[in-house]
């Protein structure tokens, strides 16, 4: 259940304001769309900075999805969720770009394939 | 608005096909940059200016710098280039391709089963998102911070250099 | 007083378990004590109860002692009758408890007897044995399980000590282990008694489904009420019971054990292999006498497999070199008689020739055992010679438990009991003149091997130097036996020499006397003679043949005389029949259904290992898909619900 509180949602509108009222699931169909769209860049490419990309594009795609359920129930915590994405996504991206630094320093290739030493 | 929102969101969707589909690595995240504005705007003609702000500010403008800075580290030079082209061939995106397609098709199968409803064409304040911040989600704001620490440090520990034991990076 | 009896089993049993829990830790003559000493006691304590017997018998002739229920087991079953639903309730509740009659106090004064005796010699002749504790505790373990057979109440009791002998006798026949030869010998022994005791379990489980009870007295007198002579169950229930009796006492076709046992040491040869364990059977068959006489069929093959193995024993004994296989040869043929004997319904004369048989069986063993340990264990009797001189009491001994065995007229104990069971082949209801030149034609062979034997081995020129002096422990048993084998049957004469009938007499509240079609004083005359002549006649052709070489020509080896040696091919004839079919059937199945299952099994995780294997790849791409994959096809499932 959305926790509501007391500064609801009439006052903020503003005169004049105009914002979009569409469909809730055209909305998730985008984000949709756009998470599978980074899913095929992960699986597709070989480069871990593509990889990293496409990564990246799903974490975006699922915060939009977030602040599109958020939208449609009118509370903030979809906008609340995006946030803490976008956090750890900059964590993230930190560490994994370091983490891509060493695996140049030591295979002197960004080819993900050849980190493959534990195989079965 | 809602023409706005559609357009934005084909532009996102566009640029992103392109992403993915780059060999060079630049190209690639400059089309990305793209795909995040238009998301941003999206955003905004949903009701959710502060989202889309900190979108712009931090995604666009923290995250992908940083990849820039990384990918200037790197170095990699036009050699990156010709192997990107032969490793994009029809026979290694084809299945993911499939797979993503047919996961897509359940997707949107199972969200036009039912109507969940409008978006109701409101914006949802700063203020709001704010109050809910720091009040039942403080924890997470705590959290949040916790992993940004140790993102820092990560960082800092993985990609520092030891002078003689550079061929093992630490 | 006769509540003792169980003291008479109980003593063999402690003197084994004595021995066979400090036996490493007591000196060579505490050994000897105790071993001998347990069954000294029994013995003992056996000569006070046949005492006070006699002087003071109990209540018709029978002494029951209970000890305990062994297992009390209770079942209902319900079946239907026409058309209603019977339950019937049965209980199976066989005891300890130990059944003292004639019959049984015969076989236990025998068995303790000539067992003490043999004891005792044996703490001559296993002297320098390193194993002496092991061999005396099987050795006493083999006493207590002969006791509980003759003295068992019932059925299961008796198959208590019948599979204790055979167990006993497979440990002693193998004492030597360390030569497979021994080893192979005993295993033989023992899987061909198990056949016979296979057949014997069948015919109990028969007995006690038809006729409720395994209790021995109980099943004679209700099979003498619900079985007609000659129905079919009393048929298969004595056949049943004879092929127990047939593999423990080694007749046809089941003989092939008893040459090859000889690789025991003699002490055990004598004990368990000439006097008491093969001649189980023989008990067997007398205990349960009113069953075997409800199926005339069964008897008569009884008598059929007695002269026939008679005859194969007797041929078989004339060619062979070893001093023992020749004396085993001669306990099938004598064995042959007594189940003669039985089958044409002569129980006592059995019996007596039983009693003297194990005389003088045994002496002959004992004597054979003193040469074969004076000459280094050497047991060719064509290596031997000229040890009359050398060996005077096993001259003496040996020479009148060969008079014996061969029936010297009127001064051995074997005439009497031979004689008996010719005269009554010849005159009894069941018997016929076949079967009475069966017999006769094997005391000729009898006298003749046995006589071989002893020109060969004490006549003519020495070969060898005797080594080793007797001590009391081997003289006593011999005089002892030589007496007996001698004076033994003073107890059963003929009408016609006196008429003495103290063992028949003794034996009759439980065996009954037999019916003869003849009866006429000059008929028993004539037997008698030609029984004389042809004993006679046997040791004068051995005389002739043997005694005056010097150096007697070796053994032919051609092939009659090797079928001879061999026991009639018999063991050329199993191995064809059973021993390689089923070698061939086993290692055909080593591969067989059962084994592809398991194996296959195995297989399935190994190729379901290699299979999973290639999913771990490695590459963190693959990994990703195959979670796609994953989340695919579970929203497909959600899809599709």
């Amino acid at each position: 259940m959305p926790i509501t509180w007391d500064a609801g949602y009439h006052t903020a509108k503003r005169k004049g304001d105009k914002v979009a009222n569409f469909p809730f699931e055209h909305g998730l169909i985008v984000a949709g769309i756009l998470f599978v769209l980074g899913l095929i860049g992960v699986l597709t490419r070989r480069n871990v900075i593509f990889m990293l990309l496409g990564v990246e594009v799903m974490l975006n795609a699922a915060g939009l999805a977030f602040v599109v359920a958020g939208a449609r129930w009118m509370q903030p915590d979809g906008q609340v969720m995006f946030l803490f994405m976008l956090t750890v996504a900059a964590a993230e991206v930190a560490v994994g770009l370091a983490l891509v630094l060493l695996m140049y320093r030591h295979w002197k290739s960004l080819d993900i394939d050849v980190a493959s030493v534990m195989r079965g | 608005m809602e023409l706005v929102f559609y357009i934005a969101a084909a532009i996102a969707i566009l640029a992103t096909m392109m992403v993915i589909t780059r060999v060079h690595v630049v190209h690639a995240l400059l089309y990305f940059v793209v795909s995040l504005l238009a998301i941003a705007v999206a955003l905004y003609a949903m009701g959710a200016p502060f989202i889309a702000a900190l979108e712009v500010i931090v995604y666009a403008g923290a995250i992908l710098v940083l990849f820039i800075f990384v990918i200037m580290l790197l170095g990699l030079g036009p050699r990156t280039t010709t192997e990107e082209r032969q490793w994009l061939d029809f026979r290694v995106w084809i299945g993911p391709a499939l797979l993503g397609v047919v996961l897509l098709v359940e997707v949107v199968v199972l969200l036009l089963r039912s109507s969940g409803g409008l978006t109701n064409g409101v914006v949802v304040e700063p203020r709001q998102v704010g109050v809910a911040l720091y009040g039942p989600y403080v924890i997470g704001v705590e959290l949040a911070s916790l992993v940004l620490l140790a993102g820092l440090v990560g960082a800092y520990h993985l990609g520092r250099r030891i002078p003689h034991r550079e061929a093992e990076g630490g | 007083m006769l509540t003792l009896l169980w003291i008479v089993v109980a003593l063999p049993i402690a003197g084994f378990l004595w021995l066979a829990l400090f036996g490493a830790r007591l000196s060579r003559r505490s050994i000897m004590s105790i071993g001998v000493g347990a069954v000294g006691l029994a013995l003992l304590s056996a000569l006070h109860i046949a005492y006070t017997f006699f002087t003071s018998p109990p209540k018709g002739g029978v002494f029951v002692q209970t000890l305990w229920t062994w297992m009390h087991v209770e079942s209902t079953h319900t079946f239907r009758r026409g058309t209603s639903l019977v339950f019937e309730r049965g209980s199976f509740h066989p005891e300890i408890a130990f059944y003292l009659d004639p019959l049984s106090l015969l076989m236990v004064l025998v068995v303790l007897g000539v067992g003490f005796l043999i004891f005792l010699f044996s703490a001559w002749y296993m002297a320098e044995d390193t194993d002496l504790a092991r061999f005396y505790a099987y050795m006493n373990l083999f006493v207590a399980s002969m006791l509980i057979l003759v003295l068992a109440d019932n059925l299961l009791l008796l198959y208590l000590g019948w599979e204790g002998v055979g167990l006993c006798s497979y440990l002693l026949i193998g004492f030597w282990y360390q030569d497979p030869a021994n080893v192979r010998a005993a295993m033989k022994a023992f899987l061909i008694t198990r056949i016979g005791d296979t057949a014997f379990i069948i015919g109990l489980f028969l007995l006690f489904t038809q006729l409720g009870t395994l209790q021995i007295q109980e099943v004679l007198t209700r099979a003498g009420l619900q079985w007609a002579p000659g129905s079919a169950l009393a048929v298969t229930a004595a056949a049943l019971l004879l092929g127990g009796a047939l593999g423990k006492s080694a007749q046809l076709p089941l003989q092939t054990w008893l040459p090859d046992a000889m690789a025991g040491p003699t002490p055990v040869s004598a004990l368990i292999h000439a006097a008491t364990m093969v001649t189980a059977g023989v008990y067997l068959i007398a205990r349960t006498h009113t069953l075997f006489s409800l199926a005339p069929s069964v008897m008569l093959i009884v008598a059929i497999i007695g002269a026939v193995t008679l005859l194969v024993g007797g041929v078989s004994a004339l060619v062979q070199r070893d001093i023992k296989r020749v004396l085993a040869y001669s306990t099938m043929s004598q064995i042959g008689y007594m189940f003669l004997a039985l089958g044409i319904g002569a129980w006592s004369a059995a019996m007596f020739h039983f009693m003297t048989h194990a005389f003088f069986k045994a002496l002959l063993f004992l004597a054979a055992g003193v040469v074969i340990h004076s000459l280094h264990n050497e047991q060719d009797i064509f290596n031997m010679g000229g040890l009359r001189k050398q060996l005077p009491l096993a001259f003496w001994s040996f020479l009148i438990g060969a008079l014996s065995l061969a029936a010297l007229p009127l001064v051995t104990a074997g005439f009497y009991s031979k004689d008996e069971i010719l005269h009554l082949c010849w005159a009894s209801a069941l018997g016929s003149p076949w079967l009475y030149a069966a017999a006769l034609v094997g005391a000729f062979l009898t006298a003749f091997y046995i006589f071989r034997v002893f020109f060969l081995v004490f006549g003519g020129a020495s070969k060898r130097e005797v080594a080793g002096h007797l001590n009391p422990a081997a003289t006593i048993p011999l005089v002892v036996l030589a007496v007996l084998s001698i004076v033994g049957g003073l107890v059963q004469l003929p009408r016609v020499l006196g008429g003495v009938p103290l063992f028949s007499n003794m034996l009759a509240p439980v065996l009954p006397a037999i019916t003869l079609v003849e009866d006429s004083p000059g008929l028993e005359w004539v037997l008698l003679f030609v029984s004389a002549i042809v004993s006679l006649v046997g040791i004068g052709m051995a005389y002739l043949l043997y005694a005056r070489r010097t150096s007697p020509a070796p053994a032919r080896d051609n092939v009659p005389a090797r079928f001879f040696r061999d026991g009639w091919g018999f063991d050329w004839l199993y191995d064809q029949l059973f021993v390689r079919p089923y070698c061939w059937i086993v290692i055909e199945s080593r591969h067989d259904v059962f084994d592809a299952l398991y194996a296959g099994i195995a297989e399935l995780a190994e190729v379901c290992y290699h299979a999973l294997r290639r999913t771990q790849t490695g590459k963190v791409r693959w990994y990703a898909a195959v979670l796609v994959f994953g989340v695919v096809l579970i929203l497909a499932m959600v899809v599709f619900r």
